[in-house]
C-alpha cells in the first residue's frame, strides 16, 4: 500500500475511475492544466486529454447545469466547485436540478454526478472559502452527502460516489488535504456510502463527528482517557445516508453521547443526529445528547477562526457535562 | 422560404390547428379541475410548432414551462403531458427514444441543461443539436448568459430559442432590458444572434433549420429571438386585462400565425376551412381520449414517491414509508 495524503488519495480515486469508465468527465474552474487550486486533479488532463478533463468559464451555475445536461446523455460528470461558498451560485443546479432529476422523470433520467468542493476552517483562507454548508445539503431530498476524514476513506468514498447513480455532494476538508499521510489501498478500492466507522472503541461516552472534527474528537478522547474516561469515537463518513445503526449500537453500550460539528449549531447535521437518537435510543440515554458546534454567526474567516472552531477542550467540557449529568 | 414540400406545409398547418384546439380544450379542462397548472400557448403556435418541425427526432429539446407542444410533437404522448400538468410522475417518464427533458419550472435552468446535452453530442461526435426555450423574462436570468457563454467558449451545437411574447407574466418587455433586442445579447457570448417574426411559422422554420445546419457542421450556437404574443393570460390564474390593453390584444390577433399561414396555404390551394374543421374534430377527439387515459392511469402513492428519490431507497426513507 502506498502512503498518501488526502489530496493524493482523491487524485488517485479520480484517476482510477477516469481510466475505468470512459463516461467519467472531470471539469470546473482551473482543474485542467494546473490541476485545480489545490492540485487535486494535477496531471489528469495530461493523462486523459482535454475532452475528459477540462477547465470551464467561471460560472458555478453553468458548471452544475452542464453536469446535469451531460448526465442525461449517459456521462458521469465530476464537477468541481472551487470553494464551498461558491456553491451558493450553483444551488439550483445541485440541489434542485440534479437532486430532482430522478423524481421529475419518474426514473427515466438520473444524475450520477459528484459535486466536489473543498470546505472547512482553520487554514486562514479568504471569506466564504471555508464555511461548512453540509446542513443545506442534508435537508435537500435526492442528494447524498459525503465528508471523508482521512486519505483511505477519501479514496474509497470518492470511487463509490463516482459509481453511484445519484448525485453526491462530496465535501473535502481543506485542513485535511495535506495534514498527514496514511496507507491507501491501490486500485479499485471502495468504501460504501452510508457506513460509519468506529475509529476508537470506548465504553463511557460516544463522540460522533465527521470530517476534520473526527481528529479533534480523537484528541478530546485522548484527554478524557487521562482522567480515566473511555470515549468511543464514530466517524460518520457520510451524512446522507446516515448510519444511525452504528450510532445506536454505540449508545446502547455507552449510554451517553455528544455530537461535534464545525458548522453553526442550529438545524445542522448534529441536530438531525440527535433527533434520530431520540427516536431510536432514548431509553438507553443517561443524559441529554449535547452538541459541540460553531456559534450561529457567519464564519469568521482568518483572524478569529481558531477561537470559533470546536476544540478538544470544548469537547472535553461537553463530555464531562454529560458524564456528570 | 424553407424548402418544404406541399405535404410538409400541410403538416405544419395541421399541427398548428391541432395545437390551438388542444389549447382551447386544455383551458376548459383546467377550469373543470381536470388539469393542474397549465400555461396557455395560443398565439405561439408559430414559434412552438415551427421550431420543433425544423429539427430531426434525434435532436434534443430542453423546454421551459410553456413548451409542452414542442415535447408532444417531438414524441411525448399527449396523455403524459396531461399527467405532468396534474402532478403525476408518469408525465415525466419520457419514453425511450423521445429526446426531450420535462418542462422546466426554474426559469433559465434548462438553458444550462441544453448546453450540457450539446456538449455530450460534441464529445460523442454525434451530429445532433440541442434546442432550449425561454421567454423574454428568461433572457434576464444569469443562467441565460452563462449558458450562451459556455456554448460560445466550447463551440457547442445548441440553439437558444427565445419566444419574446412581450410580457414576463405582467412585466412588459420595455422593463426587461435596455438592450435593443434580445438577439443582441448573443454578441456578448460570441455566438450568432438573429431576430425573427415569430408569428410567421415559415420564418421560424427557416431560422431554426439554418441554425441547426450551422451547429451540425461545427459552427456553434445560435440565439434566436422570435417575436410573438400569447393571446391568453400567463396562466389560468392570471388576469391579462390588468396589464394589456384590448387594442393591443386585437392588433396581435391580426397577426395570428394560424390565420397568416392558413391564408398562404389557401392561396396555393393547399388548405381550406373544411380542413381546419376536420383537424379541430380530430384534435378534440384526441384530447378526450388522452385526458381519459390520463385519468385512468394508476394513481401515484407516497411510497412510490419515496422509492423514486434514489436508485436504491436508503434505510431512513424505507422507514418513513411505514407512515403511508
Amino acid at each position: 500500500m502506498a502512503q498518501m495524503n488526502m489530496i493524493e488519495a482523491i487524485k488517485d480515486a479520480l484517476r482510477v475511475e477516469l481510466k475505468r469508465d470512459p463516461g467519467v468527465l472531470l471539469f470546473g474552474e482551473d482543474v485542467g492544466k494546473v490541476g485545480g487550486v489545490f492540485r487535486a486533479t494535477e496531471g489528469l488532463q495530461a493523462e486523459f486529454g482535454e475532452q475528459r478533463v477540462f477547465d470551464t468559464p467561471l460560472a458555478e451555475s453553468a458548471i452544475g447545469g452542464l453536469a446535469v445536461g451531460l448526465a442525461t446523455q449517459g456521462f458521469r460528470p465530476i464537477a468541481e466547485i472551487q470553494f464551498v461558498g461558491f456553491i451558493y451560485e450553483a444551488l439550483d443546479q445541485m440541489f434542485v436540478q440534479a437532486a430532482r432529476l430522478r423524481y421529475r422523470s419518474g426514473g427515466r433520467y438520473n444524475a450520477p454526478i459528484v459535486f466536489r468542493t473543498p470546505f472547512g476552517g482553520g487554514v486562514k483562507a479568504a471569506e466564504l472559502h471555508t464555511d461548512s454548508l453540509e446542513g443545506l445539503a442534508i435537508q435537500t431530498p435526492g442528494i447524498k452527502v459525503v465528508v471523508p476524514s482521512n486519505p483511505a476513506d477519501a479514496k474509497g468514498l470518492m470511487i463509490s460516489a463516482i459509481r453511484d447513480n445519484d448525485p453526491v455532494f462530496f465535501m473535502e476538508h481543506l485542513n485535511l488535504y495535506r495534514a498527514f499521510k496514511d496507507e491507501v489501498p491501490e486500485g479499485e478500492y471502495t468504501v460504501p456510502l452510508g457506513k460509519a466507522n468506529v475509529v476508537r472503541e470506548g465504553k463511557d461516552i460516544t463522540i460522533i463527528a465527521y470530517g476534520l472534527m473526527v481528529h479533534t474528537a480523537i484528541k478530546a478522547a485522548d484527554e478524557l482517557a487521562k482522567n480515566g474516561v473511555s470515549a468511543e469515537v464514530i466517524d460518520l463518513r457520510t451524512l446522507v445516508p446516515l448510519d444511525i445503526d452504528t450510532i445506536v449500537a454505540s449508545i446502547q453500550k455507552t449510554n451517553r453521547a455528544i455530537v461535534v460539528q464545525e458548522a453553526q449549531k442550529t438545524s445542522g447535521a448534529a441536530a438531525e443526529i440527535i433527533a434520530q437518537i431520540n427516536e431510536k435510543a432514548i431509553l438507553h440515554l443517561e443524559a441529554p445528547v449535547l452538541r459541540v458546534a460553531g456559534p450561529d454567526t457567519v464564519y469568521p474567516f482568518a483572524l478569529i477562526e481558531d477561537a470559533w472552531l470546536p476544540t478538544p477542550a470544548r469537547i472535553v467540557k461537553a463530555a464531562n457535562q454529560t458524564l456528570q449529568f | 422560404m424553407p424548402n418544404l414540400t406541399d405535404e410538409q406545409l400541410k403538416e405544419v398547418m395541421y399541427r398548428m390547428v391541432f395545437t390551438r384546439t388542444w389549447d382551447d380544450r386544455a383551458v376548459n379542462l383546467g377550469r373543470q379541475g381536470r388539469l393542474g397548472f397549465y400555461a396557455p400557448v395560443s398565439g405561439q403556435e408559430g414559434t412552438m410548432v415551427g421550431s420543433e418541425y425544423a429539427l430531426t427526432k434525434e435532436d434534443f429539446v430542453c423546454p421551459g414551462y410553456r413548451d409542452m407542444p414542442q415535447l408532444v410533437w417531438h414524441g411525448l404522448p399527449l396523455y403524459q403531458a396531461f399527467l405532468y400538468s396534474r402532478g403525476h410522475q408518469h408525465g415525466g417518464q419520457i419514453p425511450e427514444g423521445v429526446n426531450v427533458l420535462m418542462p422546466q419550472i426554474i426559469i433559465g435552468a434548462q438553458i444550462l441543461h441544453a448546453t450540457g446535452v450539446a456538449m455530450g453530442f460534441k464529445l460523442k461526435n454525434e451530429k445532433r443539436v440541442a434546442i432550449t426555450y425561454t421567454g423574454d423574462g428568461g433572457s434576464s436570468e444569469g443562467d441565460f448568459y452563462e449558458g450562451m457563454n459556455f456554448a460560445g467558449s466550447f463551440k457547442l451545437p445548441v440553439i437558444y430559442f427565445v419566444q419574446n411574447n412581450g410580457y414576463a407574466i405582467t412585466t412588459p418587455f420595455a422593463k426587461q432590458t435596455a438592450a435593443q433586442s434580445i438577439a443582441h445579447k448573443a454578441l456578448a457570448a460570441g455566438i450568432r444572434g438573429v431576430k425573427i417574426d415569430g408569428m410567421d411559422v415559415l420564418a421560424v422554420i427557416s431560422a431554426v433549420q439554418e441554425a441547426a445546419e450551422i451547429a451540425r457542421e461545427g459552427g456553434g450556437a445560435t440565439l434566436i429571438e422570435a417575436v410573438t404574443y400569447r393571446f391568453r393570460p400567463h396562466s389560468m390564474s392570471d388576469d391579462a386585462t390588468k396589464y394589456r390593453t384590448k387594442e393591443e390584444e386585437q392588433e396581435w390577433t391580426l397577426r395570428d400565425p394560424l390565420v397568416r399561414f392558413g391564408k398562404y396555404l389557401e392561396s396555393k390551394g393547399l388548405w381550406s376551412e373544411e380542413d381546419t374543421a376536420r383537424v379541430k374534430e380530430e384534435a378534440k377527439a384526441a384530447v378526450n381520449e388522452h385526458i381519459k387515459k390520463a385519468e385512468q392511469t394508476e394513481k401515484m402513492t407516497v411510497a412510490g414517491l419515496i422509492d423514486s428519490m434514489f436508485e436504491t431507497t436508503p434505510p431512513h426513507l424505507e422507514e418513513q414509508k411505514a407512515d403511508f
